[in-house]
């Protein structure tokens, strides 16, 4: 089944998919704190105009709703309220040296053929856009643990975790054309609750440790080195 | 009919990669608010060049001397590959585009070793830093260059364009990706900024410049004229590979000139693109161009992969 | 006939190495000839003259030298006409000889991929044999005998050609082995050094393990037929499991011959110490008869390849390549560097060799003979260049008695002919178009990229990411070997032996290196020649050729179909040529701009010196900067600093050490290991006579206890 044979809200959908992946291996190889975070509004951006476009091709208005959601949560509200923590805390200065971001990055592209290769018994019945959907959304999960494994900054394991949840809200769209509303708020509602209960334990971390360096945490460790 | 037509299109690409350079100027300092020279002062530069003694350092070997010539021409039988105003050259069929990779590799050695041979620090410099940038664009060329020979199954560049000329608009996430990638390994290749600033001497920064620092007269007009070819060369890539629409598929006349001027037009539109790119960033460090570099790689990569994970699975 | 030729070489060579013998014996050559011209008193007035005339004192040594050489280059002419012979008459010739045990004699085959590595052979020994006589006078008599060298010289070729005729595992064990041992002792040749007898113990110990591996992988196919002649082998039924094992240890066995990463570190040590002409041999011929090794056990005796084992083979191949050039290009001794450029370019065989196994379990044979075609053929373009640069690199120690690049320099006045030649090796080593290096690298991408043919998601992103890795690799190589060229022959010398430096006088030391340029560029413009002779090795070995092979006549190389990729080298070159003439012609009609020589610019400071220049290390430092963890690297700057406040520089010491990854990761673990084995045996030793006494004796009752 090759891309010329699909109609034009298909091809959409697969170029939308490549470019979330894309975001997802932006924030991967990605330093600065803000910039992490644009990247992240970037990729709810995609996730919105995905939603409007599938709302709009099937002829599903609830997925408009979904699509403001998805615009208000993750494009606007959760960005500014990561990036007032960033520049309340100064860290916007800081450069994340990323150990060895070679070889990270080689293990995301691993990672998403690793998804894809995952994939292929599972959705064999239904159609290859499926298949291709839900590997770049599963890569799109595993780039985002990867993120949080990768860094270093607390701020940057919640954009990994929400990236996860954008992963998995992608593969909810295009796999099943959209949960049940209900699901979908939900969902929202927890993120919404997540973002909130992060700035308070930022709040806390800060205040106990004065930095987000989550490997500072290492030194709550108990057994005496 | 066919070989006129290529030899004519060679022609062409010899004759107007002046103009083109010379449009970037222009559009650059208008952006800059600095008063233009004229479109043509490429054209003047080049004259006034050929028609000066050329002045060539004692020590240098017979390599010196040779090396522009062969640097132009390995940079012209580049130029016989890439279709530029028609598809379906039989000059495509005799080099592909891994040759024409070649044949940028071809001129890039014999210009570093140029940069030695006075044995300068100014030249090893030069050579040294062009063979770096060089070698890690190469691969992410490729990548970009085996997304689009993948789809189209064929390395012959007038067929692969035909391919997507044939197929219409479609959209592909993969030359989504090797559409920038192809654009960073072109500023890159070309040693635009930020990579590398083509108008600076400044010792520090300058990577080409430092290695045909010792070039005067009609060596340095050769090698003027074959860089500002490479760039017109990667822009007609850029733009006939991914908006290929316009270009002439019949050799009639109303057909190619047509060409002609989609050409023209979508070069112009490049450079304007490239000269607002130009003002707005900075130059790199020299030891950030890796990273950006391997930006580019990646962007090849998942090119790559969104052809075969998203296009083609069976 | 075709096997007479073929015999013809191995004894010719045999007969080199014993007359190199005779260098000590010329009294009693005198004494034979004088008697047999007594005895046979006639009409050979005229030959009496000439032979007294070579055995007098003076003129014997030269004498005798020219005519080893010439058995050698017999030989080589004589491999060259077998091989050549048996491929285009595409009939497999055997035959057997009753040497060695009564029962078991020695099966000899001579097929077209034998006849292939023949010709690789052939050719190498060939432009040795007219470059040696030049660069063996160089060595003092009484320190390094010439005797030695001719002899193990004539053994060395004679193994690698029986090899290659060996239709049974002992014979192949036999002549591998007496490869392996004749090359020792060439290594070992300039001992007076210590770290030369290092070197030679290194690759006699791991060509001795690599051997091992090989006879335990025959052992594998011989445990499940009847017998060690290949024919018997080839019939042997193998579990997949049991295959694999065969096919690892050949892996392991053949590799370590070949020089992959990681147990190619004897190369770098054993070809720079090595006299030139033989470091051209081994690197540019013996490394092709492991290969020969790995192909005639994968694709003959085992017979099905499994993908597995292609993505193995690409894999080690891939790292082979990066890791062999990213290596070489931190060298500062040119044979050194080359020995690691060869690590590189075997790796980029090793990657087209494994494409060709994934496309023939995948069921595309016609891709897989591609894929097999694309490595032979640059098996036989780096014998050509790598031969080449080893000679250039003998030719320029032996007038500059110098192998540092860092300390050359502007050679490129001095010896004309030598850098020319050089600069066609290093142009083709570096895959520029119109060269040889370039078609073969072009194949390999034209099999890399038909992965569309693929059905397994895997491998067909796996490939692309390998291709992109074989680019990397052309483009270091070019970056590497713009450095030699551009330290050892261009700029300003940088020592004063360089400086005095001179062209070779010996036309014999031009000659072999100039056939091997030649044949580089002929075989870049018209690669047809050597892919038509590559297409009945892979019709007999796969029982498939290329497709569409001369759709387009012989002007065109079009591998897989006219429209999907195809390059014509003679049109490229005749384009070239008149695009070089007009602009040529168009610039330097005016005479008033003749070429003015002036001083360069110094920036004012008055007078470039030579340490001015960038050095090998300089070149180099963007790369070791920027793939930084490939290596070891220790770097030190050391100032003296004095004046008031400390800040004057007075002096700078810089101080770089590069070091490859295998021996701190694989090789010194390994070494303790084994030191650790050895104590702990050392235990039983006790020195005790009692104790040994006691040894034995429960040696004697579990034996009996074993037999009831």
């Amino acid at each position: 089944m090759n891309i010329e044979q699909q109609d034009f809200y298909t091809q959409a959908i697969l170029s939308l998919a490549a470019l979330v992946g894309l975001t997802s291996f932006l924030m991967l190889g990605q330093g600065r704190l803000l910039r992490l975070i644009f990247i992240f509004a970037m990729q709810g951006f995609l996730l919105t105009l995905t939603a409007a476009l599938a709302a709009y091709s099937l002829d599903n208005p609830h997925l408009y709703i979904s699509a403001a959601l998805t615009l208000v949560l993750k494009v606007i509200f959760i960005p500014w309220m990561l990036r007032r923590e960033v520049i309340q805390m100064n860290t916007h200065r800081d450069i994340e040296a990323l150990h060895n971001k070679t070889t990270v990055m080689l293990g995301g592209a691993s990672l998403m053929v690793f998804s894809y290769y995952v994939l292929n018994p599972v959705v064999q019945t239904t159609s290859p856009v499926m298949l291709n959907a839900l590997a770049v959304s599963l890569s799109v999960v595993l780039l985002g643990m990867l993120l949080m494994i990768s860094h270093r900054q607390a701020v940057a394991h919640v954009v990994g975790f929400m990236a996860i949840e954008n992963g998995l809200f992608f593969a909810a769209i295009v796999a099943t054309n959209g949960m049940p509303m209900v699901v979908e708020l939900g969902v929202a509602f927890d993120v919404l609750v997540a973002a909130v209960l992060f700035g308070i334990f930022f709040f806390h971390i800060r205040t106990s440790i004065d930095s987000l360096d989550v490997d500072r945490l290492n030194r709550l460790h108990e057994v005496d080195k | 009919m066919n070989w006129l037509i290529a030899i004519l299109q060679t022609l062409l690409f010899i004759v107007l990669a002046p103009l083109l350079a010379g449009w970037l100027k222009c559009c650059k300092c208008r952006l800059q608010n600095r008063k233009p020279p004229s479109l043509l002062q490429p054209y003047r530069d080049l004259i006034k060049l050929t028609s000066k003694q050329p002045v060539v350092a004692g020590q240098a070997s017979w390599l010196f001397p040779i090396a522009p010539y062969l640097v132009f021409s390995a940079t012209v039988l580049a130029a016989t590959v890439v279709p530029l105003i028609a598809v379906d050259l039989p000059t495509s069929a005799s080099a592909d585009v891994i040759v024409m990779v070649g044949f940028f590799a071809f001129a890039r050695f014999f210009l570093a070793l140029a940069g030695l041979d006075i044995g300068t620090a100014f030249g090893g410099m030069g050579s040294s830093r062009e063979m770096t940038i060089s070698s890690l664009a190469e691969p992410a060329m490729l990548m970009a260059i085996f997304t689009l020979t993948m789809t189209a199954s064929t390395t012959n560049l007038s067929v692969a364009i035909n391919h997507v000329l044939n197929d219409g608009l479609i959209l592909r996430p993969s030359f989504v990706f090797a559409l920038f990638a192809l654009i960073l390994v072109a500023i890159a290749e070309t040693g635009r900024i930020p990579v590398d600033n083509p108008s600076t001497h400044l010792e520090l920064t300058m990577i080409h410049e430092a290695m045909i620092l010792e070039y005067s007269g009609r060596h340095l007009a050769l090698i003027e004229w074959a860089s500002q070819l490479k760039l017109m060369l990667y822009g007609v890539l850029i733009a006939n590979i991914f908006f290929p629409w316009g270009i002439a598929e019949s050799f009639t006349a109303q057909a190619l000139g047509y060409g002609l001027l989609a050409i023209m037009g979508k070069l112009a539109v490049l450079a304007i693109f490239l000269a607002i790119a130009e003002t707005l960033v900075a130059k790199m460090r020299l030891f950030r161009v890796q990273e950006y570099l391997s930006f580019a790689y990646l962007l090849g990569l998942l090119g790559m992969l969104s052809h075969i994970i998203l296009e083609a699975s069976r | 006939m075709i096997l007479l030729l073929a015999y013809g070489a191995v004894l010719f060579s045999f007969a080199s190495g014993l007359l190199a013998l005779m260098m000590n014996q010329r009294q009693v050559l005198l004494g034979l000839s004088r008697y047999w011209f007594k005895k046979f008193p006639g009409s050979h007035q005229q030959n009496q003259s000439v032979l007294e005339d070579n055995l007098q004192e003076a003129r014997y040594p030269d004498a005798l030298r020219q005519v080893v050489f010439v058995l050698l280059g017999l030989s080589g002419m004589f491999a060259v006409l077998a091989g050549l012979g048996v491929m285009v008459g595409k009939e497999a010739v055997t035959d057997q000889i009753s040497l060695g045990l009564p029962w078991l004699p020695w099966h000899v085959r001579f097929d077209s991929l034998s006849g292939f590595f023949y010709l690789i052979i052939g050719i190498g020994v060939a432009a040795v044999s007219l470059y040696g006589p030049g660069y063996v006078r160089a060595y003092d008599e009484s320190q390094h005998p010439f005797a030695a060298l001719g002899l193990f010289t004539g053994l060395f070729v004679a193994g690698m050609l029986l090899v290659l005729l060996a239709d049974d595992a002992f014979f192949f064990m036999i002549a591998w082995e007496l490869m392996s041992v004749a090359s020792y002792f060439l290594v070992a040749f300039q001992h007076e050094n210590p770290a030369n007898r290092r070197a030679a113990f290194l690759y006699l110990l791991m060509a001795e393990v690599g051997a091992l591996a090989i006879i335990l992988a025959f052992g594998v196919l011989a445990s499940f037929s009847d017998g060690f002649t290949f024919d018997a082998l080839r019939e042997a039924k193998l579990s997949s499991t049991w295959a694999s094992i065969a096919f690892v240890l050949a892996l392991l066995g053949f590799g370590m011959k070949a020089g992959v990463v990681p147990v190619h570190v004897w190369l770098p040590e054993a070809h720079p110490v090595a006299p030139s002409h033989i470091s051209a041999l081994m690197s540019g011929v013996m490394l092709k008869v492991a290969l020969y090794g790995l192909i005639r056990f994968c694709y003959d005796l085992i017979g099905d390849v499994h993908w597995q084992w292609g993505v193995a083979l690409l894999i080690v191949g891939t790292v082979s390549a990066l890791g062999g050039i990213l290596y070489a290009m931190m060298q500062a001794n040119l044979k050194r560097l080359l020995a690691y450029s060869s690590v590189e370019n075997i790796g980029i065989i090793f990657m087209v060799l494994g494409l060709s196994m994934i496309f023939m379990d995948n069921g595309q044979p016609q891709l897989a003979a591609l894929g097999f075609l694309a490595a032979l053929f640059h098996a036989f373009n780096h014998a050509l260049f790598k031969n080449l640069l080893f000679l250039g690199a003998g030719i320029i120690q032996h007038q500059t008695h110098e192998l540092n690049i860092d300390l050359m320099g502007g050679l490129i006045r001095r010896m004309p002919h030598t850098s020319k030649l050089f600069l066609i090796g290093c142009m083709s080593i570096s895959s520029l178009p119109l060269f040889n290096g370039f078609v073969s690298e072009w194949l390999a991408f034209q099999t890399a990229l038909q992965v569309d043919a693929l059905d397994n998601g895997v491998l067909r992103s796996l490939i692309p990411v390998a291709a992109a890795a074989l680019a990397l690799t052309a483009a270091l190589a070019a970056a590497c070997f713009v450095k030699v060229f551009g330290m050892v022959f261009l700029g300003q010398s940088r020592s004063r032996h360089c400086d005095k430096a001179h062209e070779v006088q010996d036309k014999g030391m031009l000659a072999g290196p100039s056939l091997l340029a030649g044949l580089c560029f002929l075989i870049g413009i018209f690669p047809g020649m050597v892919i038509s002779l590559l297409n009945s090795v892979a019709g007999q070995l796969l029982g498939q050729t290329l497709p569409n092979d001369s759709a387009l006549g012989w002007l065109w190389l079009a591998p897989v179909s006219a429209k999907q990729a195809s390059y014509s080298p003679p049109l490229v070159l005749i384009a070239a040529l008149i695009a070089g003439c007009i602009s040529f012609w168009y610039l330097r009609r005016n005479p008033a701009t003749v070429m003015r020589r002036a001083e360069p610019w110094d920036c004012g400071f008055g007078g470039l010196t030579p340490r001015m220049q960038y050095s090998c290390h300089a070149f180099t430092m963007p790369f070791r900067r920027i793939f930084a963890n490939a290596w070891i690297v220790d770097e030190r700057i050391d100032k003296d600093l004095q004046g008031a406040m400390n800040q004057d520089v007075a002096a700078i010491r810089y101080q770089l050490q590069v070091q490859d990854h295998s021996w701190p990761r694989l090789y010194e673990p390994i070494a303790r290991g084994v030191d650790c084995l050895a104590r702990q045996v050392g235990r039983i030793q006790t020195g005790n006579i009692r104790v040994y006494l006691g040894y034995s004796f429960a040696t004697l009752l579990i034996l009996l206890w074993v037999v009831s």
